[in-house]
C-alpha cells in the first residue's frame, strides 16, 4: 500500500476509473497538459488522451453544460471546475439542468456527472479562491454533495461519484491537499455515498465536521480537559446526510456542536441541527451549538485564520456546550 | 438575384513601430510626440522593476499569488495613455497594473490587493476605476453598465475595459459586447491577447482566426493592433475613445501581446510553453523595442537607463514600505462593511467573535459576560 497525500489520492481513483470504464472523461480548464492547476489531473492526458482528458476554453458553464451533455449521450463526464467561486458561471447548468434532468424526464435522461471542485480556505490563496459553499448545492434536489478529507475517503468518495447514476458534487479541500499522507490502498474500492465516519469515539459530546475543520477540530480536542470524551464525526457526504449515524452519538452524548468553514446563516450546521433536535429532542441537554464561518464575505487572507473556525474557537464551542 | 453576400468585412492589423524599432512615420504622425514615447518609457522602466519586485516578494513570503504583467506594458500604457486621466474609467482584470497607475492609482494598492487586503481596492477619490477583478471575464459587463450611465447622463466619458484572450470564451464577454453594442454604450473592449490562459494556448481557445474577429457580430468596429507598439495601441484606443466620446458606441481592439512570466507565481509556464517561443516574444519585448527607438532619437542612453533603473528601485522601495507599513486590518472590518446597516445577528458575531449562541450570550450559561474573543 503506499502513502498519499488527498491529491495523489484522486488522481489515482481518477486513472482506474479511466481505465475500467472508457466512457469516464475528464474535462476543464488546465486539466489535460498542465495537470490541472492543482496537479490533481497530472500524467492523465498522457496516459489516456486528450479526447478523453480535455482542456477545454475558458468558460465555466460551457464546461459543466457540455458536460451534461456528454452525460446525456452516455459518457461518464468528470468536469473539474478550478476554483469553487468560479462556479458561478455554471451555476445554472449544474443546478437548472443536471441536478432536475431526471425528475422532469421521470427518468427518460440522467445525468450521471461527477463535479470535482477545490474548495476553502486557509491557503493565503486570492479572492474568491477560498469559500465554502457545499450548502447551496445540498439545498438543491437533485445533487449529491461530498468532501471527503483524508486520501483513503478520498479515492473511495471519487469512486463511488463517477459510478453514480446522478450528478455529484465532489469537494477537494485546498487545505488538506498535501498537508499529510496515508496508506491508500493500490485497488479499487468505494466508500458509499451518504455514510458518515466517526473519528473518535466519545460519551460526553458529539463534534460534527467536515472538510479541512476536521483537522481543526482534532487540535481543538488535543486541547480539552483529559477528562471530556468526544466523539467527532466526520460528515464526508453533504447530502445524503447520514443522519443515523449523527443521531446515535447524539442519543449517546446528549450535546452536539456543528463545525464549518461556510457562513452560519442557511450553513449545514443550520440543517443538521435541526435534524437533532426532530431526532433527538429528549436526549439533547443542552442547544446544538454552531462554530463556523461568519455571516460576511471571506476576507482576503489575512484575516482568513480570524474568519475560518480554528482550533481555539473550536474549542470554546466545546467548553460552553458540555457546561451547559 | 436570390443568392447575395449580405456581409463582408476584413480584419486590419496595425503597426507602427516594429520589432526593430523602425517607425512607420506617416502612420505615426499625430500619435505620440518624442516626448511623449520618452516619458511613457520611464514609466515602462519603473513598473517593469515593480513587477519583478512583485515576484521576488511573493518567493520571500513577503505577498501571496501574484500574477506578473511582464512584457504587456506597451498595450497598458499606450491604451491608458489615450483615455482621458480623471474623465475616463478604466475597467480592468488584473495585467494592466500600469494604466491603473498611469490614472492614478496608488502603486501600493497592488501590492496591498496581492498581500491578502481589502484596503488594496479601496480606489481614492477622483481616480476613475473598478478594482482588479479576479473572477475570468465577469468585469466587461460593468464595463458595460457605467458606458451607459455615462450616455444615459450624458456625460462626454468613456469606458475602456481590459481582459485577456481567454476571457472571450466566457458567457459574460458575449453578453457585455451585445449590451454595448445595442445600448451604443461609449466602451472601448481592450483585449490583451498575450497568447496564452494560464496552461491553455490562444488557438485551443477559440477557432476564430482572431480574437478582434469576434466583436464583428456585435456590430462594433473592431482593430488588431501590435500590442507591444505603444504607437499602434495609443491610435487605435484613441480613435476608438473619440468615436465613443461623439456617441459612436462601443469598439474593440485585439491587442497581440505575451504574457512573459508565468500565469501567476502559483504557476509553472515551463510546463507546457516551449522556450524558444518564449525566447522568441523575448526579443519583442516592448522595453527593448522603445529603448531602441528612443536611442535612435538621441533621447536616451545608458547613463538615462541607469538613472531610471535607480529612480525606480527608489520608488518601488517606498511603494513596498507604504504596503508592508500599514497595520493589520482590523477583525472588525470583515462584519463592519458587509452593509450599511449592520444586522443584529451579525453586530453581534464581531462582538462576541463567535458564531455559537452559547458563546455570544454567556449568561445562558452563567459564564461572565466578559469579551469571548478568542
Amino acid at each position: 500500500m503506499a502513502e498519499l497525500n488527498l491529491v495523489q489520492a484522486i488522481n489515482l481513483a481518477l486513472a482506474q476509473e479511466m481505465e475500467a470504464d472508457e466512457r469516464v472523461v475528464v474535462l476543464g480548464e488546465d486539466v489535460g497538459l498542465n495537470g490541472g492547476v492543482f496537479r490533481v489531473t497530472e500524467g492523465l492526458q498522457e496516459k489516456f488522451g486528450a479526447d478523453r482528458v480535455a482542456d477545454t476554453p475558458l468558460a465555466e458553464s460551457g464546461i459543466m453544460g457540455s458536460a451534461i451533455g456528454l452525460a446525456m449521450a452516455g459518457m461518464r463526464p468528470v468536469p473539474e471546475i478550478q476554483f469553487e467561486g468560479f462556479m458561478g458561471p455554471a451555476y445554472d447548468q449544474l443546478v437548472n439542468h443536471a441536478a432536475r434532468y431526471r425528475t422532469r424526464t421521470r427518468g427518460a435522461i440522467t445525468i450521471p456527472m461527477t463535479v470535482r471542485v477545490p474548495v476553502g480556505g486557509g491557503i493565503h490563496a486570492p479572492e474568491l479562491h477560498s469559500d465554502s459553499p457545499e450548502a447551496i448545492y445540498a439545498h438543491h434536489p437533485g445533487l449529491k454533495v461530498v468532501m471527503p478529507s483524508t486520501p483513503h475517503d478520498a479515492k473511495g468518495l471519487l469512486i463511488s461519484a463517477i459510478r453514480d447514476p446522478d450528478p455529484v458534487v465532489y469537494f477537494e479541500p485546498k487545505r488538506v491537499y498535501r498537508s499529510f499522507k496515508e496508506e491508500v490502498p493500490e485497488e479499487e474500492y468505494t466508500i458509499p455515498i451518504g455514510e458518515a465516519k466517526v473519528i473518535s469515539e466519545g460519551d460526553d459530546i458529539t463534534v460534527v465536521t467536515w472538510g479541512a475543520p476536521v483537522f481543526q477540530c482534532l487540535d481543538a480536542m488535543d486541547n480539552l480537559p483529559e477528562d471530556l470524551s468526544v466523539e467527532l464525526i466526520d460528515l464526508r457526504t453533504i447530502f445524503p446526510i447520514d443522519i443515523d449515524t449523527i443521531a446515535q452519538s447524539v442519543e449517546k452524548t446528549g450535546r452536539c456542536v456543528i463545525v464549518h468553514e461556510a457562513p452560519r446563516t442557511c450553513g449545514m450546521g443550520a440543517e443538521l441541527s435541526a435534524l437533532i433536535q426532530e431526532r433527538c429532542f429528549l436526549h439533547l441537554e443542552a442547544p446544538v451549538q454552531r462554530v463556523t464561518g461568519f455571516d460576511t464575505v471571506m476576507p482576503y487572507y489575512k484575516l482568513e485564520l480570524d474568519y475560518l473556525p480554528e482550533s481555539p474557537r473550536i474549542q470554546k464551542g466545546i467548553l460552553e456546550c458540555t457546561s451547559y | 438575384m436570390p443568392q447575395r453576400t449580405v456581409y463582408q468585412t476584413t480584419i486590419e492589423h496595425l503597426q507602427i513601430l516594429d520589432e526593430d524599432a523602425k517607425l512607420d512615420t506617416k502612420l505615426a504622425k499625430d500619435t505620440l510626440t518624442d516626448e511623449e514615447v520618452r516619458d511613457l518609457f520611464e514609466k515602462m522602466v519603473i513598473y517593469r522593476h515593480f513587477d519583478e519586485v512583485g515576484f521576488k516578494l511573493q518567493r520571500s513570503g513577503r505577498m501571496g499569488t501574484y500574477p506578473q504583467n511582464k512584457g504587456q506594458e506597451a498595450a497598458a500604457l499606450g491604451s491608458g495613455y489615450a483615455a482621458k486621466k480623471g474623465t475616463d474609467f478604466l475597467v480592468p482584470c488584473y495585467r494592466e497594473n500600469a494604466a491603473l497607475f498611469l490614472h492614478g492609482l496608488p502603486m501600493h494598492n497592488i501590492l496591498l490587493h496581492w498581500m491578502g487586503d481589502e484596503r488594496g481596492n479601496q480606489i481614492p477619490d477622483g481616480v476613475h476605476m473598478t478594482p482588479l477583478s479576479i473572477p475570468i471575464g465577469t468585469q466587461m459587463l460593468h464595463a458595460a453598465g457605467i458606458a451607459w450611465a455615462f450616455k444615459i447622463r450624458q456625460e462626454p466619458r468613456c469606458v475602456i475595459t481590459y481582459f485577456g484572450d481567454g476571457a472571450t470564451s466566457e458567457g459574460d464577454f458575449h453578453e457585455a459586447m451585445n449590451f454595448a453594442g445595442t445600448l451604443q454604450a461609449p466602451c472601448v473592449f481592450f483585449c490583451q491577447n498575450n497568447q496564452w490562459a494560464i496552461s491553455v494556448p490562444r488557438e485551443s481557445q477559440t477557432a476564430s482566426e482572431t480574437i478582434a474577429q469576434k466583436a464583428l457580430g456585435y456590430g462594433m468596429p473592431t482593430t488588431q493592433v501590435d500590442g507591444n507598439d505603444m504607437f499602434a495601441v495609443f491610435k487605435a484606443t484613441r480613435e476608438a475613445l473619440d468615436r465613443a466620446r461623439a456617441g459612436g458606441g462601443p469598439s474593440f481592439i485585439e491587442a497581440v501581446t505575451y504574457r512573459l512570466a508565468d500565469h501567476t507565481t502559483a504557476d509553472d509556464a515551463r510546463r507546457y510553453r516551449d522556450t524558444e517561443e518564449l525566447e522568441a516574444w523575448q526579443a519583442k519585448d516592448p522595453i527593448i523595442r522603445h529603448r531602441k527607438y528612443l536611442e535612435s532619437k538621441g533621447l536616451w542612453d545608458d547613463e538615462k537607463q541607469a538613472e531610471t533603473e535607480a529612480r525606480a528601485k527608489k520608488i518601488v522601495q517606498e511603494v513596498v514600505k507604504a504596503a508592508e507599513g500599514i497595520d493589520k486590518p482590523n477583525f472588525e472590518d470583515i462584519f463592519d462593511y458587509t452593509f450599511a446597516e449592520i444586522p443584529e445577528s451579525i453586530s453581534r458575531q464581531r462582538d462576541t467573535g463567535r458564531t455559537s449562541s452559547l458563546g455570544q450570550n454567556p449568561d445562558q450559561i452563567g459564564l461572565q459576560a466578559e469579551s469571548q474573543r478568542v
